[in-house]
């Protein structure tokens, strides 16, 4: 009943929205980027897409994708499809593919070569459902990164830390100048994202897909992941001090200077772009937390729902073409702080940080980010479990193990 | 010979029935059509789009042991006890107050009930800023020299529920107190009258005497506060989203979350089937007593 309700609400202020005068080729594009890094970065879409002679109408979600996800999925299953939208690939749009929802875009990929250009191939891969490609990849996004202030720890007088062990070591020094060691915003996905950052840092990328990949409860339970929940103790007792709750605050404390380092995606790095610091000079990046250097080919996609309307599915294989098109792809992720989909662009431009992940990518030290390997519904109870740990000290390291290995071995 | 025929019950106020046919069908189709359709596909492993593939009591059995609905369900009950005990005493002696023919009674009754004027979201962020530690009451206590004073409710998981509850009577008690004035005042002036003649104090008039008259109104805020208890949500979201962790969960929005967020209708549908179900509990028998023993 709630959930009728609520999606005809949903569709009814989204028509109210799209009542307006449109002319043929008005594409609404929704997304969830809003945060000053990030509508820089989508400000250079629209743009690209605007020289087409077509228009990009904006329909910027804020709040980031928890809850940009359902209005988004509201509007495309309550029949009031926008002309393209934002999803992480992966199996966030599984199940509205299947539905025959959206739009196969097989014919334009094989027009522009997708397969031969983007790279790597798991990225086209997880926009393959049954052999026939459903999304446009953008974006690299990679979540396994220590963004560390070099100000806080002049401050505490150590020097900046090389890896996650030496960052644990120092702990102590920027607690005893105030500083707040680790910055983890409240929203529940980036205590999740933290661990499976451990996760794959100490205990391994072929820890991490043992337990992701291959679900394997077993191994979940073992001694090689106790580790990792070590690791992740001293992580929340490094972060018990936060009290923020958006992603970017928190980014915010490190480049503040109010806090040392954060575990934050490389989305990160838009904001301290935005707020003018250099790499290398004013903070710090860590991939692969400095102990396991791989990169996960998470990142951000874009979906066309199924249209009647000719004039706008044509305007949505130009949208397409455009989003992949080389020079797009270097503005859109310069801004974005993401790493461009194809191999053979310029990326000079790039700062410090950007550098290493594509020299990193270069080398094929690559897994799969969670978004490909688990449902929502399991990442939903990760982010319940890893949530609860971070906020509650009296879990202890062994229960949550436990519950972990039990969601693992109901993971699908 | 013109007799008019008796005429058909069905056509009797035709016009009046005419007009209720829209909320007839609003309550049949959305209503309890909607309520049906959530509970048969709670039996189901639907996920992202409804599916009928029957799964038995699957999403029961999950739903019964995961920690964060039942840290929800207790949230519910604390949050529950609260608001009913104290937004019904508080109300009550606010309206008894008012009721004392004190001066000024129109600008102190429009003071109590202006935080009833505020959407729960925006109380949720009002209550938000006043009880953070870095900028709110503890900042501005210890601003007066008080160095150790600490209260940060909604930072701390043991006690997040009440800091909450706090901003719900901020929000809630003027309406309650607005319906028992409304209660007080109908209550005739010879009854007052007839217990101060025979000497009976005042707080003794109130609690055997008025109060007992005040059934109905009684029962009024009883059910309206018990409804705003069930559905609570938006209060949480705004001051907490449900943190710190899941400390400050309550069902409704774990129903919103695993629809939507997590993509699992079944298990949203599960917990939202429980919820109409503990509802019924308490629902049925109360109007069982209440109604069905005038017949």
């Amino acid at each position: 009943m709630r959930y009728k309700l609520l999606t005809a609400a949903l569709a009814a202020t989204a028509a109210l929205q799209f009542a307006g005068p449109a002319a043929a080729t008005d594409l609404e594009v929704t997304h969830w980027w809003t945060s000053g890094g990030e509508a820089a970065a989508v400000a250079e879409l629209a743009k690209a897409f605007d020289a087409t002679g077509n228009h990009w109408v904006d329909g910027a979600i804020a709040g980031s994708g928890g809850t940009a996800r359902p209005i988004m999925i509201s509007r495309i299953t309550g029949g009031d499809p926008m002309g393209a939208t934002q999803f992480n690939h992966g199996r966030q749009a599984e199940e509205l593919v299947q539905a025959g929802l959206m739009r196969d875009l097989t014919d334009v990929a094989t027009k522009g070569k997708w397969t031969e250009i983007v790279r790597p191939k798991s990225l086209l891969d997880s926009c393959t459902i049954d052999g026939k490609i459903y999304c446009v990849p953008v974006n690299i996004h990679s979540w396994q990164w220590l963004w560390l202030s070099n100000e806080a720890f002049e401050k505490a007088g150590v020097p900046v830390p090389k890896n996650w062990n030496e960052f644990v070591a120092a702990a102590p020094a920027l607690e005893k100048v105030g500083i707040v060691p680790l910055a983890v915003g409240g929203q529940a996905w980036q205590s999740s994202g933290a661990f499976d950052v451990l996760l794959a840092a100490v205990g391994g990328s072929d820890a991490f897909l043992k337990v992701y990949k291959d679900k394997d409860a077993k191994f979940a339970a073992g001694p090689e992941v106790a580790k990792v929940f070590k690791a992740a103790d001293d992580a929340r007792k490094m972060a018990k001090n936060t009290n923020v709750q958006d992603w970017n605050q928190a980014t915010n404390m490190v480049i503040t200077g109010k806090a040392g380092g954060q575990i934050m995606g490389d989305w990160a790095q838009g904001e301290f772009q935005v707020a003018g610091k250099t790499a290398g000079k004013d903070y710090t990046c860590l991939p692969g937390l400095g102990l396991n250097e791989v990169i996960a080919t998470g990142g951000d996609a874009f979906y066309f729902p199924l249209l009647k309307d000719a004039d706008k599915a044509k305007a949505q294989e130009v949208l397409a073409e455009t989003l992949l098109d080389p020079k797009t792809q270097v503005a859109f992720n310069l801004k974005k702080g993401s790493l461009p989909v194809r191999g053979d662009v310029d990326v000079n431009a790039a700062n410090d940080c950007m550098k290493k992940g594509l020299a990193i990518l270069a080398k094929g030290a690559v897994i799969p980010w969670t978004d490909q390997l688990l449902s929502q519904d399991t990442q939903k109870q990760k982010e319940d479990l890893f949530s609860e740990f971070f906020a509650k000290p009296e879990l202890t390291v062994e229960d949550a193990q436990k519950r972990f290995a039990d969601l693992i071995a109901s993971a699908d | 010979m013109s007799k008019s025929e008796r005429p058909n019950p069905l056509f009797r106020n035709l016009n009046a029935k005419v007009a209720s046919i829209p909320m007839i069908l609003t309550a049949g189709v959305v209503f309890v059509g909607g309520t049906l359709w959530t509970v048969l596909y709670s039996f189901t492993n639907s996920k992202l789009l409804p599916r009928l593939n029957f799964v038995g009591l699957d999403q029961y059995y999950r739903l019964w042991v995961t920690p964060r609905w039942l840290i929800s369900i207790e949230n519910l009950l604390i949050y529950g006890a609260i608001s009913l005990v104290f937004s019904l005493v508080i109300g009550f002696l606010l309206a008894a107050l008012l009721d004392q023919k004190i001066r000024f009674e129109d600008t102190f009754r429009t003071i109590f009930l202006y935080p009833f004027a505020l959407s729960f979201i925006v109380t949720g962020l009002v209550w938000q800023w006043l009880l953070n530690p870095d900028f709110g009451i503890q900042h501005v206590v210890r601003g007066l020299g008080w160095d150790s004073f600490s209260f940060d409710p909604l930072y701390n998981s043991s006690i997040v529920i009440y800091g909450i509850s706090i901003a719900a009577l901020w929000q809630g008690t003027g309406l309650i107190m607005c319906l028992m004035l409304a209660g007080l005042r109908g209550i005739d002036e010879d009854i007052w009258k007839a217990a101060r003649v025979d000497g009976i104090p005042m707080w003794k008039t109130y609690l055997f005497i008025v109060i007992p008259m005040m059934r109905p109104v009684f029962i009024t805020t009883l059910v309206i506060i018990a409804s705003g208890i069930v559905k609570v949500y938006d209060l949480v979201v705004a001051q907490t989203s449900g943190g710190p962790g899941i400390a400050s969960e309550v069902p409704a929005k774990y129903v919103y979350d695993y629809m939507f967020f997590a993509q699992n209708l079944g298990q949203g549908f599960a917990a939202s089937t429980m919820m109409l179900l503990s509802v019924v509990i308490v629902i049925v028998p109360w109007a069982y007593l209440e109604f069905g023993r005038r017949k």
